[in-house]
């Protein structure tokens, strides 16, 4: 179908923005890249009274890196992040993850905080940001905050964000050494949302062990979970085989997704406990490929 | 165009579509896949599923294949747009529209237009020569005629005019 009607505003300052959202509260909904806001308006799913483009709000479209922390701005689409040598090298992470977001014809519009803002819990993005702690700039007429990725998605398509909020920015540090993580996931067709997916991402101590992890699972819970009972059991463990084995039945135990059309409940548990061995092991492997670079 | 537009929907859009400038009145709500067709009379860019999933609107954007059933007229204002009608000179197909043609890579033509526009922003950005790569390529659209192993054959055939042969040299 075609979108209703709304009010269409262009604002040209941060400013403007925001005190057009203090305004309209919810009346309006923020367009950036559209990709998942112009299908919900061709739905009618959503019907907002206003629309504020803020396509032509200057500053956001930059990727910054400050030492080892990384801002990337509100209108970055998730292809200028995907080709980014420089962000790629720093956090494998994000650009393997991006290689499975929808496909090239969406990545070149959509943008990485467009994604954090519409907050599918079976979405890539969300599960990354939340594995690599990342942080929200959240801005508004009365000040800025920021929100924690663990704070931040609340509930399937709800964030932190307030009526009158603008995200302007996710921040994210590199990696410290010693770091090593994965992407997985499980679509029925390539670009489809994932039935299932895990980020992981693990910090090893010098005698192998794991010192600090994060495993965010995707698509099985109304937001991105972190498997705190996979974290635990990880934690002071080397990844060895027997290890592996027994984060994949936690994984199991840990979560309760939603059946539907797709896959059943069982099925989409099935999937991701063994997408969390998959990605613990690529975890392992990267790891070891590492130290055997490092004896020689 | 659109009799029921009001003043205040109403906004002026201003585009280069496949080098000539166009300037028309629309309203805010259409995307710009509605404006290329009804707006300007470019109807060589289909719409199928009208919410990004089958690429059948796939335009270039800047120079970069975008949904234009995902885009609101009034956000293209400025940009400069190609369309499936900027691939021919006159009645010569361009090589990727010779290489469906010589490999039957369509059949009811209707998703045509789309997989065109995103294999051309693909081979402008470099070679595409196995299938796999090819598939990836193609993954963004979709042809319920299911023509896709032609299609892949036409994708490596115009890969390999436009950028030679490198898996042969």
């Amino acid at each position: 179908m075609k979108p209703p009607r709304f009010t269409y505003h262009a604002p040209t300052a941060v400013e403007e923005a925001t005190s057009l959202l203090a305004d309209l509260h919810e009346d309006a909904k923020v367009l950036a890249g559209g990709q998942s806001l112009i299908p919900l308006l061709s739905f009618r799913l959503a019907a907002p009274e206003h629309l504020i483009d803020i396509n032509r709000l200057p500053g956001l479209d930059q990727v910054e890196r400050t030492g080892n922390a990384w801002r990337i701005g509100a209108l970055v689409r998730q292809r200028t992040v995907e080709r980014s040598a420089e962000l790629a090298a720093a956090v494998p992470l994000l650009a393997q993850a991006l290689a499975s977001v929808a496909h090239p014809q969406v990545r070149n519009r959509g943008t990485i905080c467009g994604s954090l803002a519409h907050g599918d819990s079976s979405a890539e993005l969300p599960a990354v940001m939340t594995a690599l702690d990342a942080r929200m700039t959240l801005m508004s007429a009365g000040g800025t905050r920021q929100v924690a990725a663990d704070d931040f998605f609340q509930f399937h398509l709800t964030t932190a964000i307030g009526p009158d909020e603008l995200l302007t920015a996710v921040e994210f540090d590199s990696p410290v050494p010693g770091t090593y993580a994965a992407f997985e996931e499980f679509a029925l067709r390539r670009g489809d949302f994932a039935l299932a997916g895990v980020a992981a991402t693990a910090t090893f101590a010098a005698d192998g062990r794991i010192k600090q992890c994060r495993v965010v699972a995707a698509g099985v819970a109304p937001t991105p979970l972190r498997l705190a009972a996979v974290e635990e059991l990880l934690t002071g463990s080397e990844l060895s085989a027997s290890v592996l084995a027994a984060a994949q039945e936690a994984a199991h135990r840990e979560v309760t997704p939603m059946g539907d059309s797709r896959a059943d409940s069982d099925y989409r548990r099935h999937l991701l406990s063994v997408l969390v061995r998959r990605a613990l092991s690529a975890v392992q492997i990267k790891h070891g490929a590492e130290q055997e670079g490092e004896r020689r | 165009m659109n009799p029921e537009v009001s003043d205040e929907a109403a906004t002026q859009v201003r585009v280069t579509v496949n080098g000539r400038e166009y300037r028309a009145i629309t309203d805010v709500r259409t995307t710009l896949a509605d404006f290329l067709r009804h707006g300007l009379g470019l109807t060589g860019t289909h719409l199928g599923c009208e919410h990004g999933v089958c690429g059948a609107c796939t335009v270039l954007l800047d120079g970069a294949a975008i949904r234009s059933c995902l885009m609101l007229a009034v956000q293209a204002d400025g940009a400069k747009i190609e369309t499936v009608e900027g691939l021919a000179e006159g009645d010569e197909l361009n090589p990727l529209q010779e290489a469906f043609h010589r490999n039957h890579a369509l059949q009811c033509g209707f998703c045509t237009a789309g997989f065109l526009m995103s294999v051309t922003a693909a081979l402008r950005e470099g070679p595409v020569e196995t299938d796999e790569q090819a598939r990836e390529v193609l993954s963004g659209n979709i042809c319920r005629c299911t023509g896709y192993a032609a299609m892949i054959k036409a994708v490596q055939e115009t890969s390999i005019q436009v950028h030679g042969n490198k898996a042969a040299s």
